[in-house]
Order: C-alpha cells, then sequence, then structure tokens
C-alpha cells in the first residue's frame, strides 16, 4: 500500500506535465534537468536541517544526561515525561506559539524595552532555526536518555576510583557509552526536517523555505506534478545516501570501540 | 546542571503558557494582554467554521483510529504466527512506514488515490444507469480516513506487538490443549490480555489523526480539518481566537495522551 504511490511517483518523475495539470506518461530526463531551478530550497534545507539537528543535540544532550545520571530517581520518570509531551501535542500550535514570541510585540518589544531596537527575528532562518529545536527537541532526548540510563554506573564509579577527573570519566566513559543514543536521536531528528514544511512556512515567512514548500507549491498550487515528483525522488534519494553513509560511519565507530574494549 | 535543566524545561513550557494565557485576553488585540475572560473561547465556539472544521477532523480521527486499530491489531497477531525473511520484511516495512516523513506520505497518497480514482471515475459513468448522475470519486473524507489508517496502521501494529511479545505463551497453547478452536483461544484468551494496548493505540492513534496537518493538506481535497482552518487562519493573521481554539486542541490532546500512557503503564505493572 506504500509502495505502490511511491512508484507511480517515480514513474511520474520521467514524465511531461500535461496542459490541464496532470501528466503525460514519458521517458524524459527534463523535469531532473530542470532542478537547479528549486536549488535554493535544496541549499536551505540541507543547511538549516544539519544545523538544527545539531543544536537540539547540544541542547539535549545536558539535559538527558541530567535526567539519566544525575536526577533523582523518584522524580525521574515524571521530568523525563514532562519532556516528551509537548512533542506529541500539536507542531502546528507550538510552531504558532512562536510566531506570537518572536513577532512584532513578543520579545522584539521585550528587547526595544532594554535598549536593542530594530531587531527583526520573525520571517528569518534564526527564527526556523528556533522553530525546529523547539519541534524536535523532545524526539533528541529520548533515545540519549535511554542509553544514558541503561549505562552501568559502576563504571563511572570505577573510572573516578581510578583517579580519573569528572570530564575525563566524560568524555572517555560516558561519552562513548552514549553514541548509539546520540545517533539514533540525531537520525530521527534529521530525517524529519529533510521533509518538514510547517516550520519554515510559519516561521520562514515565505523568505526561508525548504524542499517541502517547494513540494506543497508544485503539487498544490502550481499543479505541476511532473516536477514535484522529480523534486520529492531526488529529496528522498538525497535522504537515503545521507542516512545510508551516516549508518556505516556509526557502525565503524561502534567497531572501533569493540576493539578498544577488547584490548 | 539543575539550572539549565530549568532553563530547558521554561523553554519548552513557556510558548504553551503564553498561548494559554493570551486565550483569555479581554482585548480585542492579540498581543495586549487587557484582563481576563472567555469571550475568544466563545467566539470560537459560536463560529460556523471552527464547528464544521472540528466535526471533519472528530469523524476522520475516529474512523481512522477505529480502522488503524482494527487492522493495526490484525497484522501484529498475524505477524505473530510469522517467522523467517517474510517476518523480518514485514517488521521493516512498519518501522519504515512509522519513519517516512509525513509529507512524502501525502504526496504519495494524493497521487496514489488521484491515479485509481482516474481509472475507475470513467467505468463508473460507463456502468451507471443512463438518465442518473453518475457519483464521481473525488478526494474527501474519505481519501483523509484512508490516508490517516494507512499510516496509523504500523504505530498500533508497532504497540500491540510489544504487548503480544510480553505475554505468555503458555496460555494461548492450553487454550488450544483445552481444545478451542484458533478463533475461540483469539476471542477467550489474547483479546483481552492485548486489549488495553488496542485501546492505547486507538487514542494515540485519535491524537495523531486529529493533530495532523500535512498529510491532511494534500489529500483533503476542499474539505478542512481543524489544523487546516488554523493554518490558514494564522497566515492571516494572529487573533486571540486562535489562541482559544490552540489552547482546547492542546487540551484535548494532552488529556488523551495521559490516557493512553496510563492504560500502557497499568498494563505494564500488571504483567510484572
Amino acid at each position: 500500500m506504500l509502495i505502490i504511490p511511491l512508484t507511480v511517483v517515480f514513474i511520474f518523475s520521467f514524465g511531461e506535465r500535461a496542459p490541464s495539470g496532470g501528466v503525460v506518461l514519458a521517458l524524459t530526463v527534463e523535469q531532473y534537468v530542470n532542478l537547479p531551478a528549486r536549488w535554493a530550497a535544496f541549499k536551505n534545507t540541507m543547511t538549516l536541517a544539519p544545523i538544527g539537528t545539531l543544536s537540539a543535540l547540544f541542547i539535549a544532550y545536558p539535559l538527558a544526561y541530567f535526567l539519566a545520571v544525575k536526577s533523582h530517581p523518584r522524580w525521574k520518570t515524571i521530568l523525563l515525561v514532562l519532556v516528551i509531551v509537548p512533542f506529541w501535542t500539536s507542531i502546528l500550535i507550538r510552531s504558532y506559539a512562536w510566531i506570537f514570541l518572536l513577532g512584532g510585540r513578543g520579545i522584539p518589544a521585550l528587547l526595544e524595552w532594554v535598549g536593542i531596537e530594530g531587531l527583526r527575528l520573525i520571517n528569518t532562518p534564526f527564527a526556523v532555526l528556533v522553530g525546529i529545536i523547539y519541534g524536535y527537541l523532545p524526539l533528541m532526548v529520548f533515545p540519549i536518555f535511554v542509553s544514558l540510563d541503561k549505562l552501568d554506573k559502576r563504571l563511572l564509579e570505577a573510572s573516578s576510583d581510578l583517579g580519573a577527573k569528572p570530564w575525563k570519566t566524560f568524555l572517555q566513559v560516558t561519552l562513548p557509552l552514549s553514541i548509539p543514543g546520540i545517533a539514533t536521536g540525531c537520525m530521527l531528528v534529521f530525517i524529519l526536517l529533510m521533509g518538514e514544511y510547517l516550520i519554515p512556512a510559519l516561521l520562514g515567512g515565505g523568505k526561508v523555505f525548504f524542499v517541502g514548500n517547494a513540494l506543497v507549491d508544485l503539487f498544490l498550487q502550481s499543479r505541476n506534478w511532473a516536477y514535484g515528483s522529480a523534486v520529492a525522488v531526488t529529496l528522498v534519494v538525497v535522504m537515503l545516501v545521507i542516512v545510508t553513509i551516516y549508518m556505516r560511519l556509526i557502525s565503524r565507530l561502534g567497531a572501533r570501540r569493540e576493539d578498544v574494549s577488547i584490548m | 546542571m539543575r539550572f539549565y535543566a530549568i532553563c530547558v524545561y521554561l523553554f519548552l513550557y513557556i510558548p504553551i503558557g503564553v498561548i494559554a494565557l493570551f486565550s483569555f485576553n479581554a482585548g480585542r488585540h492579540a498581543s495586549q494582554l487587557q484582563g481576563l475572560s472567555t469571550k475568544w473561547y466563545g467566539k470560537a465556539l459560536s463560529n460556523p467554521f471552527v464547528m464544521d472544521a472540528l466535526e471533519t477532523s472528530m469523524i476522520v480521527a475516529f474512523c481512522s483510529a477505529l480502522l488503524a486499530s482494527v487492522f493495526g491489531t490484525m497484522a501484529a497477531v498475524a505477524l505473530q504466527g510469522i517467522r523467517g525473511p517474510v517476518r523480518v520484511a514485514f517488521d521493516m516495512l512498519i518501522y519504515v512506514a512509522v519513519m517516512i516523513p509525513g509529507i512524502v506520505i501525502g504526496i504519495a497518497t494524493l497521487i496514489g488515490l488521484v491515479t485509481v480514482f482516474d481509472q475507475l471515475n470513467p467505468v463508473i459513468a460507463a456502468i451507471w444507469p443512463v438518465g442518473f448522475n453518475p457519483p464521481k470519486l473525488r478526494m474527501g473524507i474519505g481519501s483523509l480516513i484512508a490516508a490517516h489508517t494507512m499510516f496509523l496502521m504500523a504505530l498500533v501494529a508497532i504497540i500491540v506487538r510489544a504487548r503480544l511479545a510480553g505475554m505468555d505463551r503458555a496460555l494461548t497453547e492450553a487454550s488450544s490443549d483445552l481444545y478451542a478452536t484458533p478463533l475461540g483461544t483469539f476471542w477467550q484468551v489474547t483479546l483481552p490480555m492485548i486489549f488495553p494496548a488496542i485501546l492505547a493505540g486507538f487514542l494515540l492513534s485519535f491524537t495523531f489523526s486529529f493533530d495532523d496537518f500535512i498529510i491532511a493538506f494534500f489529500v483533503a481535497g476542499s474539505e478542512t480539518t481543524l489544523p487546516i482552518y488554523v493554518f490558514s487562519s494564522i497566515r492571516r493573521g494572529v487573533t486571540p481566537e486562535i489562541n482559544a481554539i490552540g489552547t482546547m486542541v492542546m487540551g484535548v490532546s494532552l488529556i488523551l495522551l495521559i490516557s493512553a500512557q496510563l492504560l500502557l503503564k497499568r498494563e505494564r505493572r500488571k504483567s510484572r
């Protein structure tokens, strides 16, 4: 059921646009040759998706570490649920909240009050980045928390008993052992970001647009399905290539770690 | 460390809180708080467009959650009996279905359904009795339910499978040793045990379908669901009415989510 429509998209991408807005089947690479016309969308996605993923990682990791290692066991579950809950509620309304906060009378008005004037936040790449971090932070915290929570706390004690300083314990024991969680979190967030539409549409205000926005435009507004299919196929292929390379890297990293532990 | 955690929690909850606070704004302007009142809730609830969209959303969410629970459970139970490469392939498919970005699912369903409809419509027109207007298949509530069901089935299947995996096999074996038919075993032993998981899957699916914007945006045709309505009004400007709708939607999803979590948790405790 999922494969058939995807195949149709693939076939359509080699077709031509029909005068009525449909697709005339053909075997032409014309649509792919035209891809550079949407270069800006790909460029924005390929810069903001990795930056967003990394920023979410840097904000999420200390929180996950706090929840898994430092927090009181009695509060752990509740605190974790509090992180996850926003993720399950409507992303539309959560992004809308940021329009409200970043818009003219929100944070810029507060900043004006302290003396910083003329700062424009909404409809900038920064606004999109904030929306991305806000939207996907829970998805990043959860897998990292799971990997840190599974970690045997005796390893940390052993390390400090052997005279390692706290930051050395962290770098040499905690961080390597939490790599699977980091890898899962980054991959989940990155994949979802590649197809993101809502956050750039709402917080980018038509200035910062992703491939997802180009797709909505091509399928729903200009109804150029053949070209839209080509863009969609390219997006999926780019995504698959990046994910495959990424998985290779991670598993190699994991393999090297095992060698070390055997020694 | 603790200070940092508090900051992150503030970051997560301040925007939601601000929306909720401003939804009680008595003034006309969205961004200036002028006393508290619930008048925007009344306004939202008496707006016919909002109520229409809400009705569509409720119908779609209920039907697709119901269908997804039935088919997802069937898939999970069927997979239990299968071993080997077929099962691995299906497992992969289920996870892929959950991980694919919504926008791709939306496009794929749109194109798939339109292609099928284009083939079927002339056929229906041809076999329809002369003199009557033949019905035309097109995008609408039906296609919305179909798209959501397809995507949510996988979610229910994952939840139910987790429960099935934790179940004691001896129970079903005992049942069949006592001469229960496979169907009888399913109705009297398996189903009661996995029911909380199915119910939790139903509630989660309902919330997902109710909150979904991107898939609905592609396949809704001329129908408007609540998220689509909210999206198009946000584009026209920020109003206290949207704040009120948003707060209500958040509230409903929170209640459903917490119930689903409690169901899954109680069940986990019972199985220990």
